[in-house]
């Protein structure tokens, strides 16, 4: 990949940008047992299958399985906000931030409808690479 | 495999604080030879140490704490398993002897922490995660297990909130605990909020620490005339994570201790019932209400009412973190599993003070470590 300032690139390897096309997640599926996993890899951890695993384009839909709010990060870090555990419809697990909702425990129901979007992380390396992240928000 | 059993004849941990002028073995050795004393043995007796240290994995512990107390040329095995490091060394001592390689070890854990959030996203040649993809510090992992036991069972913020009363309460009976406070329910749900639902009290306090057990064959012990203060280990398991859905996004400690614990009451031929204290992986509050259920000591769903009706508490009918737990005597991560040890014997000992449990003839240590692992031990008066 080239090291030119002002690169768009992904927040994480998980993350596709198709020249042509909405970014997506990507999930390694285990052929053999269906499992999906974030993240390539040769084995399947839950079958042990070998060199099974395919790329797949992952829906940007799933559910809320989890979250809490997060009142103290790290410095500099914004607070608070939502981090959520989100099942991914078809399979596949992923955290992200929860937003457009209020973190307040009252307004943040569990197993509701999420959509995954993709914009502009506002966090630049040192090189001024910018990075494109997933955030969850509640279902259209 | 040897089919005697394993006994701990000595063991006894440090004042747990904050201690930024001493060194890692300089604190490792204290706990060596208090341990050491307690059994009345020398350095010269061991034949081989196993110490837990985390955050100096690379540093080559455990020999200098044989520079600091004896250096006899014995055979130094240090361990690193997260939170679970202390417990590793253990029980790879007790492996050892159970091998019938040696008659006589020394286990010794020891961690020198900095203060603040433990975890968070890496970034490497990009950029920081943490608060854009979710967060990884600790207290969110544990939260969002907290989260998923309120989803499943109704656990409610003030039932988490009870544990950590519980276990500052039983500090207060502890010297050897960093803290000897009182946080009644309101203070405790009145705290900072770190991560919903555990407040800054809710959460495991980052103090230095260390602590140290003699292992010795039932052959030995009896050579000694130990047998009246040595303590029989009735089981040693340890886990790693099994797949399960979700975990490399929400770290999963119930399925490995769940694990270790259907192991060690096999190993050991008893049930959660027959304990009568255990020191669990409290590192947060929300954790130690799933340990009860993945223990055992309560049926799944009934943990929040086992908080609410103070059956472990002191007095209770199974006593949990007597010692005030990871969440005020404090968690010096390579220490915490061998500190737990020192706990569980002091009671089968009769020698608790204050916070004895009374009669305890039976008692278990727990801890889980982020990667994952769990180890779990049972120790018995014999």
């Amino acid at each position: 990949m080239s090291e030119a300032a002002g690169e768009l690139r992904p927040v994480t390897d998980y993350v596709k940008l198709p020249k042509d096309g909405e970014p997506y997640l990507e999930g390694h599926k285990c052929k053999s047992c269906g499992t999906i996993f974030m993240g390539a890899r040769n084995v399947c951890s839950k079958c042990f299958a070998r060199n099974e695993i395919e790329a797949v384009k992952l829906p940007s839909k799933g559910t809320l399985y989890s979250y809490t709010i997060v009142y103290r990060s790290f410095p500099g870090v914004e607070v608070p906000f939502v981090s959520a555990v989100v099942d991914i419809e078809g399979g596949g697990t992923v955290k992200g931030n929860l937003i457009n909702v209020d973190p307040d425990p009252a307004k943040i129901e569990m197993g509701m409808n999420v959509d995954v979007i993709f914009k502009d992380a506002g966090r630049t390396d040192k090189k001024g690479n910018h990075y494109i992240s997933y955030f969850f928000q509640p279902a259209a | 495999m040897s089919k005697d059993d394993v006994y701990v004849i000595g063991t006894d941990m440090i004042k747990f604080g904050r201690f930024p002028d001493r060194t890692v073995p300089d604190l490792g050795a204290e706990a060596a030879l208090l341990a050491l004393d307690d059994a009345g043995v020398g350095i010269q007796d061991m034949q081989a140490l196993y110490c837990g240290n985390l955050f100096q994995a690379s540093g080559m512990v455990g020999q200098r704490i044989l520079h600091q107390i004896g250096q006899t040329g014995i055979p130094v095995v240090n361990t690193a398993n997260a939170c679970a490091t202390g417990a590793t060394a253990f029980r790879e001592g007790w492996i050892a002897i159970k091998a019938g390689l040696y008659d006589m070890v020394l286990a010794v854990g020891v961690e020198q922490m900095g203060r603040g959030l433990l975890g968070g996203g890496g970034s490497g040649d990009g950029i920081s995660t943490e608060g854009l993809l979710g967060s990884g510090t600790m207290p969110t992992v544990f939260a969002e297990l907290g989260m998923e036991h309120q989803k499943k069972h109704g656990t409610s913020f003030e039932q988490f909130a009870k544990v950590a009363v519980k276990n500052h309460h039983h500090s207060t009976m502890n010297d050897k605990a960093m803290y000897q406070k009182e946080t009644p329910l309101d203070e405790v749900m009145g705290a900072e909020m770190i991560s919903y639902p555990n407040t800054k009290l809710m959460c495991s306090v980052n103090v230095d620490g260390s602590a140290a057990a003699v292992l010795c064959s039932e052959k030995k012990v009896k050579e000694l005339g130990l047998m009246d203060r040595a303590i029989k280990v009735r089981a040693s398991a340890l886990t790693s994570d099994p797949y399960t859905d979700r975990d490399l996004v929400m770290p999963d400690f119930s399925t490995c201790t769940r694990l270790a614990a259907k192991q060690a009451y096999e190993m050991a031929g008893v049930g959660p019932e027959d304990l009568n204290l255990v020191e669990l992986h409290d590192c947060f509050a929300t954790a130690e209400i799933l340990h009860y259920e993945n223990l055992g000591l309560c049926k799944d769903g009934d943990a929040g009412k086992m908080i609410d009706t103070g059956a472990t508490a002191l007095g209770g009918k199974i006593p949990v973190n007597v010692s005030g737990g990871l969440l005020s005597k404090g968690h010096p991560l390579g220490a915490t599993g061998i500190a737990n040890v020192y706990e569980i014997v002091t009671h089968l000992r009769g020698k608790a003070g204050k916070r004895q449990v009374e009669g305890a003839r039976m008692g278990m240590t727990h801890v889980v470590g982020m990667g994952n692992a769990a180890a779990i031990h049972i120790l018995e008066k014999p």
